[in-house]
């Protein structure tokens, strides 16, 4: 006892003495929950902020990604960082709510971030303040194989009605003309989100997903009756597949279309496509002369409500927001800076063709499962997923949907 | 042996504890245990029970809601959902225990190498559940799996068991199944080791074989055996949430979910943080649960006081 009381003095002594060695530097803890590729960007991004800021010193805590979505609402309480990865629109809500996030306006404001961080700004307000800062985002779309195009004999569609024509003749070839893998739900909502965006438009699309349109309306059941008419054509068992089972199909041509977000380009090239034969499109058009929206779920950096060292925190935020240091991260992250001035690489088909994309978009969503509360996100998609499997049930879905609405917007 | 006597010795006067030494020191034995006990089992029961009748999403402030939680809970189509595969859970686990006994009886020889067969079938025991899962959604997967392939080729078109609503829970139980009976298993051939042989002996004797002979003399004998095998099956099919959450998560559409998944999903799961509602779901399947506690409490509290 005595022996180890020695020794954790002596701990405690080393720590004193290595704190007065450095005592001029500030730390600024970070909890972050990257994969191995962006957690290299974020380290660089990192480095070149400290050699900016000799002074501050960033402690990144990286956690599993899965696992942090449950460890973040532990910290936030328990032991707080001062910087905090998270997501924009309603994914952020509750934090707001219960006041776990710092309001960061002043941040923005100073660095007259609303006009550099434009497309993303809505996503970030809530009341009418900036709640954090965006440092990435991807575009989704159709990703299509060429060579299945080219078995099949179709061509490129210009507007919806040719993409359904040519379900058709991809059947006839024996390819499924769209493919999708629903194990973990969300693959599905980027049909409905699309469909919904291309439909109804995107006011109509935030109103549902805000709980302010009932799920039985005729509108609603228009965007399904779109969906059925590619319905027979979409992979079939598709909720027993996840994600990159599907990719691996859109690889082998077995499937032509893939309704899907930037980060899966890796994965189709893993499998062996390369630019030549792996296309990308924008969602077609469905009603005519609709503005068109895009999808863009954007990550986001937050300064949570019990931080120590905000001011460091808010220097930071500054700098992640900054065009140079967006145009370098994100260039390792193969994704979108957010800030309009970050240059992207015009060497990748997908990145440039995301970048116009989005630039040109009349506005963005984040993802159904980030622009509806999680409990109807949950029971949306759920039922996204039973109409693929079973369309003629649509009555019933829609009904427990509404039910479920009901619930959850009191 | 002149070890010392202990005990009050005649004269002194006692004191509290050396007077109450025998009735105190049992106490003093369990306190460690009764206390961890409180604290981790008995003390999160009722709190689940209070949580249920509030709103709360873990980080703001609690509602007091009454038994909205509840009410909610009987128009839930989904809570409906996991009750009837729970139900389905507890009777096809079952099939565990005859398949166990059965397999015991038939390694209980003596043939060299005998050993290693029933390491052979104990096997799938040892490997963690979720190894287990991911095997047997690999087994049914479609385009690939084994068995899709199987009856692809047997009937023409394949069918993705874990992706139709009417075989998944049944593709689930199957794997689950399979390491249960190996546990099941394991306890009947150490009860078989425990057989009479004089009575096996003397019922030949009477003329008794193959399922008479199994029927009113082995099987008796393994009552202790068969008590533990359908307790472990009952609390493994009560508790099946590991092979759900790693095979289908409670999908396609929810058609797979159990009570307990059930309950993850709606407290702590990426969708979920409602705990007041989880904590309610909790309530029951512990009611669910408390039947059978309290049928084994009864039965092993009778065989106590019968001896």
């Amino acid at each position: 006892m005595v022996r180890f009381t020695k020794g954790a003095l002596a701990v405690v002594a080393t720590l004193m003495m290595s704190g007065s060695a450095f005592a001029e530097q500030r730390v600024l803890k970070y909890n972050a929950d990257f994969d191995a590729t962006p957690l290299a960007g974020m380290q660089a991004l990192i480095a070149d902020f400290e050699a900016a800021n000799p002074d501050i010193k960033v402690e990144l805590n990286n956690f599993d990604h899965e696992g942090y979505k449950t460890a973040i609402r532990n910290f936030l309480t328990a032991d707080s960082p001062d910087l905090a990865n998270w997501y924009a629109g309603n994914r952020m809500a509750p934090f707001v709510a219960a006041g776990q996030f710092q309001d960061v306006t002043d941040v923005w404001d100073a660095n007259n971030l609303g006009d550099a961080l434009g497309a993303t700004k809505a996503s970030m307000t809530i009341d009418g303040k900036q709640w954090g800062v965006p440092y990435t985002y991807y575009q989704w779309g159709i990703y299509f194989n060429r060579d299945a195009y080219k078995a099949a004999g179709a061509e490129e569609p210009k507007n919806w009605e040719e993409f359904v024509a040519n379900c058709d003749k991809f059947k006839a070839a024996g390819i499924d003309c769209l493919t999708t893998g629903t194990k973990a739900l969300w693959p599905g909502a980027g049909i409905f989100d699309y469909l919904d965006m291309r439909v109804n438009g995107y006011e109509f699309h935030m109103d549902l997903t805000a709980g302010k349109v009932s799920w039985t309306d005729d509108r609603v059941r228009n965007v399904f009756k779109e969906w059925a008419r590619i319905q027979p054509f979409i992979t079939a068992n598709a909720s027993a597949i996840d994600w990159q089972d599907a990719a691996a199909l859109l690889v082998q041509g077995k499937a032509a279309n893939y309704v899907m977000g930037n980060f899966a380009v890796a994965t189709f090239k893993q499998g062996g496509m390369t630019n030549d034969n792996l296309g990308f499109m924008v969602f077609p058009e469905i009603t005519p002369g609709l503005p068109r929206a895009e999808e863009a779920p954007t990550d986001t950096i937050h300064i949570p409500a019990g931080a120590k060292n905000v001011a460091d925190a808010k220097t930071f935020l500054a700098y992640v927001a900054s065009a140079e240091a967006q145009t370098k991260l994100n260039a390792t992250l193969g994704q979108l800076p957010t800030n309009k001035n970050a240059t992207v690489d015009a060497s990748d088909p997908y990145i440039s063709a995301g970048f116009a994309e989005l630039s040109s978009a009349y506005a963005l969503a984040q993802f159904f499962d980030r622009d509806a509360p999680a409990e109807m996100a949950k029971a949306g998609m759920e039922g996204f997923q039973e109409f693929m499997a079973k369309p003629e049930r649509l009555d019933a879905i829609l009904e427990r949907l509404e039910k479920t609405r009901l619930q959850v917007y009191k | 042996m002149t070890a010392p006597i202990s005990g009050p010795i005649s004269g002194a006067k006692p004191s509290g504890w050396k007077a109450n030494q025998r009735k105190l020191a049992p106490w003093l034995f369990l306190t460690p245990g009764v206390l961890m006990f409180m604290v981790y089992v008995i003390m999160p029961i009722f709190q689940s029970m209070w949580i249920s009748f509030y709103d709360w999403d873990g980080l703001g402030a609690k509602t007091w809601i009454g038994i909205a939680n509840y009410v909610e809970l009987i128009d839930d189509e989904a809570f409906y959902t996991s009750f009837k595969n729970n139900i389905l859970w507890l009777l096809l686990y079952m099939l565990a225990v005859p398949a166990g006994l059965m397999i015991a009886i038939f390694l209980n020889q003596t043939i060299r190498g005998m050993r290693f067969y029933k390491s052979l079938f104990f096997f799938p025991f040892v490997i963690s559940q979720v190894v287990v899962g991911l095997m047997f959604s690999w087994f049914y997967a479609p385009n690939f799996g084994l068995l899709y392939n199987l009856i692809e080729w047997l009937t023409g078109s394949g069918i993705a068991i874990l992706a139709d609503e009417r075989y998944v829970t049944y593709g689930i139980i199957a794997a689950g199944l399979w390491p249960q009976i190996a546990y099941v298993m394991i306890l009947y051939l150490t009860g078989l080791n425990n057989v009479a042989p004089d009575q096996i002996e003397a019922a030949r004797l009477d003329g008794a074989k193959g399922w008479k002979m199994l029927w009113y003399v082995i099987i008796p004998q393994l009552r202790p055996a068969t008590f533990i095998a359908v307790v472990v099956t009952v609390i493994g099919a009560l508790r099946s949430f590991d092979l759900v959450s790693v095979m289908t998560d409670g999908g396609p559409y929810g058609s797979s979910r159990v009570l307990s998944f059930y309950m993850y999903e709606k407290a702590l799961s990426e969708y979920g943080f409602r705990m007041g509602y989880g904590a309610a779901i909790a309530v029951v399947l512990f009611a669910i649960m408390m039947v059978f506690i309290s049928g084994f409490i009864w039965k092993m509290w009778r065989d106590e006081t019968e001896r």
